[in-house]
């Protein structure tokens, strides 16, 4: 079971002087502090995890948001920031004794500047917001999770997000120019700007996916692209997914790289037709859609490459979206898949590994055997480009011992991901959820250096404890120099 | 009199820190040492000399994935890349010969170290975009690790972002894995001429903001595009705005014509094939050609494109001023005379003028110089005391690049 860090039965014990102070900070409605109004609050989209918050704190301003860091900081208070609670990971996990910091009141855009290709947006803002905001310029923001109509900006910077379209557009990190941030201690900071890189320290790389562990974020200042003139799929059928896999590797070979460029296996498949109707063949292993985007002459050439690689690899079934309207739909099973999947079993529970392309038939295949030897059943999808796998394990909470099964599969499958040269996360984050796997990955120092980069933010650890790291070292602890060896002046060390 | 550690093994490497820091010695980390001049001047009587650390020792062309020692020159790695058709799409220039060095040398542990991006920068993103992974030894001796080698990762907090641009201040990195990605088959550059450079910054930006990705887009003012070695550029005795379009051929020709059209409101054009524009943009990114007088300071502003002509214009106040622009405007390279504060003053009030931020890096002048002119950009006093903490957490002991990036405290 989950272990959080114990709380603090001071902080407890203060908690009406707590609410009384977080009112004086942040007036009216903005601190919810009955237990109906916390409810809301107690999970995010990792639900198998739930916690009442101490307190709830709605601010508006950023002073307001430093005042309340500032007053936590200096009172030992942990607070957890959250934007609109959709992490997969339990990223926005409330604490018994916590200050849950709630960004959804900071729901402005507040400029749109075309010429340097950007826009200066709160983070409470949708990521959708924003798209649609620079729609009549023909302009988008490209970073496009599943969550995209509900997710925050604030929360796509906190957890890197990624999204369907990264393998050709990049992640979050690659489309943020600047931040506007608040540190534990009260301190409002800006990282970047509307510039390229950093004359110091990249802070705006190192808070990218840092999982609301290193400061608030007040204000993001996001890249703009144009849209592209055109965007086709093509939608492939396949015997076996070996054969999809290989026509991934095929196509990145040729010098391709598609706006997008999803697999789903079979499991996968039908639960998505019968969901969304999106028209996919149901006598195949696995299918593959292919976008391809940017002038039309582009488009058609490549989409000719494309076609004749799948073919060469042995596919069954190639369908290229003739419209809008049918490119939507090749799309429409894949972005409902984890729905589909909902409606097929009681309850899910969505992996996030990353692995290298090229072995995952091996994974593929491992992940059948340990269907049998969990008992439960798997359902792929996967963002084939770039080897990110969100295996669906399908199970029944309400059966005893299920979610427990569900979540020792994917532990396994994680630790598989990692074994064969991959990674635990590749866009949800650790979170709670993966947190005591990341022993599978890092050795302790690889840890512990981590941990002293948050104290660098966050000497006393209040800012999201408890989760990414398994252990909590304290910082006077991290801190010491120990340093091994180093007496003798090393002779087998060529030097001139 | 310098000594000079020569790790052959990243265990070398641990035993060299370890030695340094218990001995209070600051190490001077080199690989080729062709940027020696960037940043603040190290007094330390002990150079750190990584470059045996080279090798690819993984490239795998489908995953677009490639791995390699710290002292591995980017030309062996281009070179490998080039046989896949494949290349480092942040297109690093090679700053060699504007520090003095020969051109060819610099390895791929500089080019991280200092997050060193080209034109392409501005469409597929910088040196610290394309790192993946790497294997380090910190300050205080001990190995760690950070990434792996894939794109899609999240796994704790991405190291790889503090080290790029770090200029060897955490750690010394033993190993890195970067993205590499499919060279375009075909290139072709727009020209205009004679635009002055307010004017310039309108058809870069109508450029880019088009739908036909545009790979990089400079200007050269008259003086500076005669110092090309393209004749359409060199020989026009004109400014010269340039935006580039690569990819696939089809895909190419298209929206080389395409833009052509879009900016032909701004006067007649020219294009250029193959060969003369990968020169010009070799040229551009390694900026010696274009600014070739060595007596010279030179200054690197990254500031918000549309700001670019308003700042180069204050700059231009500094005695023996001469730039071009790079990044669609957000990327001034200005040259000036390098002595008393070279221009430091100017240049730096001149950032302020543009309200949303920016950073001048003095890139190169003479040593007294740079000792009483930070090198890089001043920061806020919050900043720079989270970077102290931050680098203070990596090398407790300062010993690895002291007073490279910031300046010595004390």
């Amino acid at each position: 079971m989950l272990k959080m860090p114990d709380p603090d039965k001071d902080v407890l014990a203060r908690r009406e002087e707590i609410v009384r102070a977080l009112r004086q900070i942040v007036p009216g409605e903005g601190v919810i502090d009955e237990e109906s109004g916390r409810r809301a609050y107690e999970c995010d989209g990792l639900t198998a995890y739930q916690q009442m918050p101490m307190v709830v704190v709605l601010p508006e301003t950023v002073e307001q948001v430093s005042a309340i860091l500032k007053y936590c900081d200096a009172g030992g208070i942990r607070v957890v920031p959250r934007g609109a609670g959709t992490s997969l990971s339990g990223g926005a996990l409330p604490l018994e004794d916590g200050v849950l910091l709630g960004l959804g009141k900071f729901n402005r855009i507040l400029e749109v500047d075309e010429d340097n290709r950007c826009a200066v947006v709160q983070p409470g803002v949708t990521n959708l917001a924003i798209t649609h905001a620079v729609t009549d310029r023909d302009m988008y923001y490209a970073p496009d999770p599943s969550s995209q109509i509900a997710c925050s900006i604030g929360g796509n910077v906190a957890e890197n997000s990624g999204g369907v379209h990264c393998l050709k557009y990049g992640l979050t990190t690659n489309n943020i120019l600047g931040v506007q941030m608040v540190l534990m201690d009260g301190e409002v900071v800006r990282f970047g700007g509307r510039h390229l890189d950093s004359a110091g320290y990249d802070f705006l790389g190192l808070i990218t996916g840092s999982e609301g562990l290193l400061g608030v974020i007040t204000e993001v200042t996001v890249r703009l692209l144009k849209k592209p003139e055109t965007a086709r799929a093509v939608l492939i059928g396949f015997p076996s997914t070996e054969q999809a896999g290989d026509t991934v590797g095929a196509i990145i070979g040729a010098g391709i790289v598609p706006g997008g460029m999803e697999m789903m296996d079979k499991p996968a498949i039908h639960a998505s037709e019968q969901f969304a109707n999106a028209g996919y063949p149901l006598d195949v292993e696995a299918i593959l859609i292919v976008e391809l985007d940017g002038p039309e002459v582009e488009v058609d050439y490549l989409i000719g490459r494309v076609e004749e690689l799948a073919r060469a690899e042995g596919a069954t079934e190639v369908r290229v979206s003739q419209n809008d309207e049918e490119r939507e739909r090749f799309w429409s099973g894949r972005k409902n898949a984890f729905p589909a999947v909902g409606r097929i079993s009681p309850d899910y529970y969505c992996m996030d590994g990353t692995i290298p392309r090229r072995r995952l038939s091996e994974v593929l295949a491992a992940m059948r055997d340990m269907e049998k030897k969990y008992g439960l059943r798997v359902a792929n999808v996967f963002h084939a480009g770039d080897g990110n796998l969100h295996p669906l394990i399908l199970y029944d909470a309400n059966v005893p011992g299920e979610l427990e099964r569900a979540e020792n599969f994917g532990a396994d499958i994680l630790k598989l991901c990692v074994k064969v040269g991959g990674v635990l996360t590749g866009e949800h984050g650790v979170g709670v959820e993966k947190r005591d796997l990341m022993g599978e990955m890092f050795t302790e120092d690889d840890l512990k250096q981590q941990q002293r980069v948050k104290c660098a933010f966050d000497p006393q650890q209040l800012l999201n404890p408890g989760k990414v790291f398994p252990t909590l070292h304290r910082c006077a602890e991290l801190g010491r120099v120990h340093i091994h060896g180093g007496q003798t002046r090393f002779p087998e060390l060529p030097r001139f | 009199m310098t000594e000079r550690l020569a790790p052959n093994t990243p265990e070398d490497v641990i035993a060299a820190v370890q030695w340094a820091a218990a001995n209070d010695a600051p190490l001077d980390i080199q690989g080729a040492g062709t940027k020696r001049g960037w940043g603040g001047v190290i007094r330390t009587n002990h150079v750190l000399d990584v470059s045996a650390l080279q090798g690819v020792t993984l490239y795998e062309a489908d995953e677009l994935v490639l791995s390699a020692g710290p002292g591995t020159t980017l030309i062996e790695i281009q070179t490998l890349l080039a046989e896949s058709g494949q290349q480092l799409a942040f297109e690093p220039p090679d700053l060699g010969p504007l520090f003095g060095q020969p051109p060819g040398l610099q390895t791929l542990g500089g080019v991280v170290a200092t997050n060193l991006s080209g034109p392409r920068r501005i469409k597929s993103g910088g040196a610290r975009d394309h790192f993946l992974g790497f294997s380090a030894v910190t300050g205080r001796g001990e190995a760690i690790k950070s990434g792996g080698r894939v794109v899609k990762n999240v796994t704790g907090y991405d190291l790889c972002k503090l080290f790029a641009g770090s200029f060897g201040t955490l750690g010394v990195m033993t190993t890195l894995t970067v993205k590499v990605l499919p060279a375009g088959e075909k290139t072709r550059t727009v020209l205009l001429y004679g635009l002055d450079d307010g004017v310039a910054m309108r058809a870069l930006t109508h450029a880019l903001n088009s739908a036909h990705e545009v790979s990089a887009a400079a200007h050269l003012p008259a003086g500076i595009a005669g110092r090309s070695a393209v004749g359409y550029v060199g020989d026009v005795a004109r400014s010269v705005t340039a935006v580039r379009v690569e990819g696939v051929g089809p895909s190419v020709e298209h929206r080389c014509a395409a833009l052509r059209e879009l900016l032909g409101i701004y006067g007649e054009g020219e294009e250029l094939h193959g060969h003369n524009s990968r020169t010009l943009w070799r040229e551009v990114a390694d900026v010696a050609t274009l600014l070739p007088d060595t007596e010279k300071a030179i200054w690197r502003l990254s500031v918000p494109p549309s700001m670019g002509p308003t700042i180069a214009q204050i700059c231009a106040g500094v005695p023996g001023a001469d730039w071009f622009y790079d990044w669609g405007g957000g990327l001034i390279w200005l040259a000036c005379d390098a002595a008393d504060e070279a221009g430091a003053n100017v240049v730096r009030t001149a950032l302020d003028h543009s309200h949303a931020g920016g950073h001048a890096t003095l890139m190169r002048a003479p040593d007294p110089v740079r000792q009483f002119i930070p090198p890089f950009q001043p920061q806020s006093a919050g900043v720079a005391a989270l970077s102290e903490r931050l680098r203070e957490n990596f090398d407790p002991k300062g010993i690895l690049n002291p007073g490279r990036m910031a300046p010595e405290p004390g």
